[in-house]
């Protein structure tokens, strides 16, 4: 491997084979490019149903009002069921053991909210201080809600940072400032930040109590949301998490007098299930991509092996001339072999290179909620260079030892 | 240099065993330039390559250079190739993509010998044969005779002690032939020890001894005057 004769005498013949060594190595290039690309689309798929994902907490439960579907108790069909506080302070009293996070949520359609000249429409929320991690959101400025906030009905205000750059642009100070939310002051004491991007970000959140006094709410909420106290493991979260839906459901049908068998009225999310057939889908595409790398990796191989039955074959003659020459059985076989590898490696890296650079400067302009960051892990590109590379040797071998083998008289006579 | 005792070989093709040397005894001594002929079949194509070691004799003995060879395996067979022998070829056998030098210099890579000490080598070969100013010429950029010659350089080149040559000059026009024919026997005046087969009359009278066979048997063994082949060109 070291010895530099037999290296002069490979990039001689490399270099006299231009074509040969391209088409080998065109054949190991594309197939690990095409493996890298792959590996990293499918990456970037995961990081972005994941992102998808971590836009709200992972066991998160919603629990909203609609409108009946089936007549009960001399009551019609058609009733919009309108939530009030007291069903939030029930299954949250109810279940206090079992609940981590907990918040009810009234939200005020069609919010303007103007700093100064700068003004936008945006959801205006309001929650219990829990809602932070009900929403995955962190603080980028300040503080979120807190208690004190909600018992005193505060008139404070957490912005998204979307919202912030739309209406603080590049204002210096943003804490403490004063905005308007559909006319009324609301002082900003934090800026929050949210994996689930603009979207998300375009919101503003301010105590429960305020909102409803001062947006005219009553004792109305909109929806409820709960995570569970974590199990140990996922199945034993989804059997809590079923069992704790059904007691709320029953609860709110005989409250707000609902046919128990009436799916409309009440609707529960539960994300841990979503969560569920969204990873198992997950598995199904990475496996697919997998499948695919592994079929162009195969595909490789059969090249490359294909290439060095031909490349023995074209040479027996030269071979024969070798071996007469003097050449022993061994140094026929190092030569091919060292061609071959050297060939396959220098290829295999070059599309491993390739790959990466393209995933590198292309990954970071697509614009899709479904393709996130597309990175390969680089050991396992390496790990299927090295694969190729032996599976290069072991395909190069078995032609290259039976031109060994040939009889240089044979090999001579063959025309 | 060469002895040759009751020599058998037999080819098998299907069910049929083919004899085709039926006990040759022959004996050539250093300096010797010697024509091997007979009709096609009559086994002189494989004495040579048994002379070669490219094949092996079924019985008898085969000494060269005092080293009895037998029982070879690839391995030795190869370094006693490139160190006793030296081949030319019918057909040139030239490595292709290689120039007249790296050809020339090939059986002393297969020595181990050190890159700048070959080439230094191989050019005074090919300056040897008259071809110095050829050697960055691939083989397809050089005549049929220029081939030949590069190939005569490259049997030299490791220095051996037999240049089998396997109709050297059958390739080639008769003018051209008979240059080859001209380097080949100045080579012979330097001393080596030299083996032609050829089934051409004019060219085995150029040689010191004709060996004919039939049959897989020396039919005939004479020494005959030497025809310089300079005064045929």
């Amino acid at each position: 491997m070291f010895d530099l004769e037999r290296w002069q005498e490979i990039f001689e013949t490399i270099s006299k084979n231009k074509l040969r060594t391209f088409l080998t190595g065109l054949s190991v290039a594309s197939g690990i490019f095409i493996l890298v690309i792959l590996l990293g689309i499918g990456e970037g798929m995961k990081n972005g149903i994941e992102r998808e994902f971590q836009s709200d907490a992972a066991n998160i439960i919603y629990v909203f009002p609609g409108v009946t579907s089936k007549e009960y108790k001399g009551l019609n069909p058609g009733r919009m069921i309108q939530m009030k506080n007291d069903d939030y302070q029930f299954t949250t009293t109810e279940n206090k053991e079992a609940l981590e996070y907990k918040s009810s949520v009234y939200r005020i359609w069609g919010g303007m909210v103007s700093f100064g000249k700068e003004s936008g429409s945006y959801r205006v929320e309001g929650v219990y201080p829990d809602y932070q991690f009900l929403e995955n959101s962190s603080m980028l400025l300040g503080r979120f809600i807190n208690y004190k906030d909600v018992n005193e009905s505060g008139k404070v205000v957490i912005i998204g940072n979307r919202v912030k750059n739309d209406l603080f642009k590049d204002a210096k100070s943003i804490l403490g400032e004063y905005v308007e939310i559909s006319g009324i002051k609301f002082k900003v004491v934090g800026v929050y930040t949210d994996p689930g991007g603009e979207r998300e970000e375009s919101r503003v959140f301010v105590p429960i109590t305020t909102a409803q006094k001062v947006f005219g709410g009553g004792n109305d909420i909109n929806y409820m949301s709960y995570t569970l106290q974590p199990e140990g493991t996922y199945e034993e979260a989804l059997a809590s998490a079923n069992k704790f839906t059904k007691k709320v459901e029953t609860y709110l049908k005989g409250k707000h007098t609902i046919a128990p068998d009436d799916n409309s009225a009440i609707r529960v999310n539960n994300m841990l299930e979503n969560t569920k057939r969204f990873y198992d889908l997950m598995g199904m595409i990475k496996m697919f991509f997998w499948g695919v790398g592994i079929c162009t990796i195969i595909a490789g191989i059969v090249g490359v092996s294909n290439i060095m039955l031909i490349i023995v074959k074209e040479r027996t003659r030269e071979i024969g001339v070798r071996k007469a020459l003097g050449a022993e059985p061994i140094s026929i076989i190092g030569m091919v072999l060292h061609e071959s590898i050297f060939v396959t490696s220098f290829a295999g890296f070059t599309g491993l290179i390739l790959g990466l650079v393209l995933l590198d400067v292309v990954g970071p302009m697509i614009q899709t909620d479904f393709i996130y960051n597309p990175t390969v892990n680089f050991n396992v590109a390496l790990s299927t260079v090295f694969i190729l590379i032996v599976a290069g040797a072991v395909a190069g071998f078995f032609p290259a030892y039976r031109a060994a083998k040939i009889k240089p008289i044979v090999a001579l006579r063959d025309e | 240099m060469i002895t040759i005792k009751d020599l058998h070989k037999s080819y098998k093709t299907g069910n049929n065993s083919l004899h085709v040397l039926k006990g040759i005894n022959f004996n050539v001594s250093e300096g010797e330039l010697v024509s091997i002929m007979g009709s096609s079949g009559s086994g002189k194509s494989t004495l040579l390559n048994i002379l070669g070691m490219l094949d092996e004799a079924d019985t008898g003995s085969y000494t060269l250079d005092g080293v009895a060879i037998k029982n070879l395996n690839e391995k030795i067979a190869a370094r006693y190739r490139n160190k006793f022998l030296g081949f030319i070829f019918q057909s040139f056998n030239l490595i292709n993509y290689k120039t007249a030098l790296d050809n020339v210099a090939l059986p002393l890579y297969y020595q181990g010998m050190k890159r700048g000490e070959r080439m230094d080598k191989a050019k005074a070969y090919l300056e040897k044969v008259g071809l110095a100013q050829w050697m960055d010429h691939l083989p397809n950029q050089l005549s049929g005779g220029q081939k030949q010659r590069v190939a005569i350089a490259r049997a030299l080149a490791s220095d051996p002690k037999v240049l089998l040559a396997d109709e050297p000059t059958g390739a080639l026009d008769t003018k051209t032939s008979y240059e080859v024919m001209d380097l080949i026997q100045q080579i012979n005046d330097e001393g080596r020890t030299i083996l032609i087969v050829t089934h051409e009359h004019d060219i085995a009278q150029m040689t010191k001894r004709i060996v004919n066979l039939k049959d897989g048997l020396i039919i005939d063994d004479t020494k005959v005057n030497q025809v310089r082949a300079l005064q045929n060109v």
